[in-house]
């Protein structure tokens, strides 16, 4: 019996490995072949769709995360907007200019990749990801001083730039 | 690794056993075997784990928290789509994240509203699609997006035109009301049959996102403007094979004849990593028989495109129509690449017997080889137009700016200037292109620049009035002298990876500074560059450099470009289009041709300037030129009374 009880003890915590051992392979083996491990990972492991997905569906997954922090930044945007009577005329213009920017992301990029994806015509979600690296990366440069959104910049140009990557994966296999 | 196994004995073999009986004893040794085995299963996994995670890299990630730095070592070269720069980019420099060196230039409404091009097609989005000649009439259908400037919910756009460059605007021809094409209406082609009446096959995203191909034709064959089409009512007429994914199935050919009196077709695909052209036969456009093995097939190409196979007469000047074949004929496959949107020719030989075709050099085989534009450009085309006896050919020019810009100034993509394509007899490789002789219809007054001698590293500017809807047509002629003196060196030379036109050499380069501003501080050369060899060959290049072309960050700022062949004999010429916010610039008559698309925030309307350049050190450079002033197409909608 003892022996039983410390063999159970022995396998149980190999069980617990196993599921990752195949599926987190693939999670892994994607996002090592990402610029942002760390992001990829956890931006995939953090939504429950990712279990069994395809390349494919990691794509959409990110497409997904990438609109979600897109709508959180343009939230700050407008709430910074609100302010009105703090705001010098150079950091409304800048923020004016990125919530154009973000609007671009949610209601253009996010919809073409999406198409792009589902209809298997990969080079559309490859721009649209790029694109939206771009669109990022263009609104923090706006600042001409401080900038209010860099971390929030510097998030949705680095899921842009994973998601660009997954495709990347899906038109090279 | 960590103790998995706290519960394990510290030393169980010393048998240190208060009982010391035999049944114990053998109790003991079945516990050490249990515990051993399980040991060894959990070593097992655990060496499997680390193995697979290959925990080298992770640790450097973890460290650096995903810095651009972390994407070296044993990452594969094709993954790095961080700045646009190897896909469809901006330099380096702009995407290198928040470095907020001069800030960016959001676009004023001035400087967007200069790019829209005068004398080129362009709704609000557009693509590819079914080009004709018929009754009498151009036409030309497009991939549209009605709702956005980015691609998407994609529906068939009309133009038709007497002369391919004066369009008027038609209602669309076909929308996605069908489960068949539900998830858009993507490109087809068009067949003339012997009777004069026209088919089209097209590719259908089905409502479940499979690609199928699907048959339609005019409704009214009489209506010279074809404006109203049926849909065949039993589509699909062609879905994917077996072996062949329902997402990589599109864009039927124009159907040639074979010699049983069938139609064929070929549609692009892919097998793994290798492209594909398959085959079919048919009698009806409605039943196919799909042949035996494939046309072509490139290893490595990925994915086909819009595939386009056609014949080239080797000793006439005038096109062919897509069913002749015999001698004296060659037959040129192309297709656009997918993976990383060029498009891509060969020439060869079409074998009709087992449908396949070869090319007559493999090392420039289809897809690794010579491209038809050395720019931004996809997505062509080619057709036979009986008028006038020429085979034409377009392309789908897409923009390289933000999506952001394009949504501002509410549309994006416009189509080439249609080209004429001959086989190049000089080089027996290349096929030339040569904007359609309809464009010189455009041209107003002209101003000659003849024999003008520009010394080596100097700038010399033309007077010409406007510069910002041009025809140019230039001889340049480098000093023969400096030719021979000339040390040549082992460096390779590309335009891509150079330092564009400021970057010196010997004997380039040097050409022609277009959409420049007076401080050129925003310029575009289009521009040769001779490398002398150590074996004293010389190699020439053809070049359009982006990287000054605005002081905007978020545009494509790459240097494009070509080794070109230059026969004995052959003097360096040049013609460039310069249409606003496009250019496109044809070498030796058409053998390399590049199309840029640029977006300056100075050098526009009146700002905009013209300049000869010569940046090599040690030769001078003798030009001639005439330039033209280009009028606008006017291209706008059918006038509505007329249309049917």
């Amino acid at each position: 019996m003892k022996s039983f009880i410390i063999f159970l003890f022995l396998v149980f915590p190999v069980e617990a490995f196993r599921p990752t051992l195949l599926l987190g392979n693939l999670i892994e083996r994607t996002c090592k072949q990402t610029p942002f491990y760390d992001l990829c990972i956890w931006s995939l492991k953090s939504n429950p769709e990712s279990c069994n997905a395809d390349v494919k569906k990691l794509a959409q997954i990110m497409v997904d995360s990438l609109k979600t922090k897109a709508t959180d930044t343009l939230d700050l945007i407008d709430e910074l907007l609100e302010d009105g009577l703090a705001l010098d005329p150079a950091m409304r213009r800048a923020l004016t200019s990125c919530a154009e920017r973000y609007n671009v992301i949610i209601r253009a990029d996010v919809p073409e990749i999406t198409e792009a994806l589902k209809t298997g015509n990969y080079k559309f979600a490859e721009k649209g990801t790029n694109d939206a690296a771009i669109e990022a990366n263009s609104c923090e440069m706006e600042f001409p001083g401080k900038s209010p959104l860099t971390d929030m910049n510097k998030v949705v140009h680095d899921v842009s730039v994973v998601a660009a990557s997954i495709v990347k994966i899906i038109l090279n296999s | 690794m960590a103790d998995r196994n706290p519960f394990l004995p510290v030393s169980s073999s010393d048998g240190f056993n208060p009982t010391g009986t035999q049944v114990n004893r053998r109790k003991l040794i079945k516990q050490l075997l249990t515990i051993f085995v399980g040991l060894l299963a959990v070593g097992l996994f655990a060496a499997l784990l680390i193995g697979n995670n290959g925990s080298d890299n992770a640790h450097v990630n973890e460290n650096e928290h995903g810095s651009l730095a972390s994407s070296t070592s044993k990452k594969p070269e094709s993954l790095r789509p961080v700045s646009r720069g190897p896909a469809a980019g901006v330099s380096e420099k702009s995407n290198r994240p928040f470095a907020n060196v001069d800030g960016n230039l959001p676009w004023n409404n001035s400087m967007l509203s200069w790019q829209r091009t005068a004398f080129h097609f362009q709704p609000e989005k557009n693509w590819m699609n079914g080009p004709l000649f018929y009754k009498g009439w151009y036409h030309f259908f497009y991939q549209y997006n009605p709702n956005a400037a980015v691609w998407g919910d994609i529906v068939w756009g009309h133009a038709v035109s007497k002369d391919l460059i004066h369009w008027l605007h038609l209602p669309l021809a076909m929308v996605a009301d069908q489960w068949y094409d539900k998830n858009g209406v993507w490109t087809g082609s068009a067949t003339i049959l012997p009777d004069g009446k026209v088919v089209m096959l097209y590719t259908g995203s089905t409502a479940e996102a499979v690609q199928v191909q699907n048959l339609a034709y005019p409704a009214d064959h009489s209506d010279p403007l074809l404006v109203h089409w049926v849909k065949y009512h039993g589509n699909p007429v062609l879905v994917p094979p077996p072996g062949i994914d329902e997402k990589d199935f599109r864009d039927p050919t124009t159907a040639w004849l074979t010699s049983e009196g069938k139609w064929r077709i070929t549609i692009g695909s892919k097998i793994n990593k290798t492209g594909i052209a398959l085959v079919y036969d048919t009698k009806d456009f409605i039943n196919y028989e799909q042949l035996d093995g494939v046309l072509h097939a490139v290893p490595g190409t990925g994915m086909w495109e819009c595939v386009d196979f056609f014949p080239v007469s080797k000793t006439e000047e005038n096109g062919l129509d897509t069913s002749v074949n015999g001698p004296g004929v060659k037959h040129v496959v192309k297709v656009s690449l997918d993976d990383d949107r060029h498009d891509y020719y060969a020439v060869g030989t079409y074998h009709e017997k087992n449908s396949t075709w070869i090319p007559d050099q493999h090392e420039i085989d289809v897809g690794i080889g010579i491209r038809y534009d050395y720019g931004i450009y996809y997505a062509a085309k080619t057709f036979y137009d009986q008028n006038k006896n020429r085979r034409v050919l377009w392309g789908w020019i897409g923009e390289s700016d933000s999506e952001a810009a394009d949504k501002q100034k509410g549309w994006a993509s416009v189509q080439s200037i249609p080209r004429t394509i001959l086989f190049d007899k000089k080089t027996g490789t290349h096929l030339v292109q040569w904007p359609v002789e309809e464009i010189d219809s455009l041209r107003l007054n002209s101003n000659e620049f003849n024999q003008v001698t520009i010394q080596a590293g100097s700038v010399v500017p033309l007077d010409i009035g406007p510069a910002t809807q041009l025809d140019i047509i230039a001889k340049f002629e480098i000093d023969k002298e400096a030719l021979e003196k000339t040390t040549g060196s082992n460096l390779t030379f590309s335009c891509s990876t150079s330092g564009g036109a400021a970057e010196r050499g010997a004997l380039g380069p040097f050409g022609l500074l277009v959409l420049a501003d007076e401080s050129l501080s925003e310029q575009t050369p289009v521009y040769f560059h001779i490398a002398k060899g150590s074996d004293g060959n010389l190699k020439t290049f053809f070049c359009n450099d982006q990287s000054r072309s605005s002081e905007a960050s978020e545009v494509n700022k790459q240097i494009y470009g070509s080794i070109i062949p230059v026969l004995k004999g052959e003097n360096l010429s040049l013609r460039i289009l310069v249409d606003h916010s496009i250019i496109e610039s044809f070498a030796q008559g058409g053998r390399t041709v590049i199309t840029s698309r640029v977006y300056p925030t100075k050098a526009i309307y009146g700002a905009a300037k013209v300049f000869l350049f010569n940046n090599a050190t040690d030769a001078s450079v003798t030009a001639s030129l005439k330039i033209w002033q280009m009028n606008s197409a006017f291209i706008r909608p059918y006038p509505n009374d007329k249309k049917s």
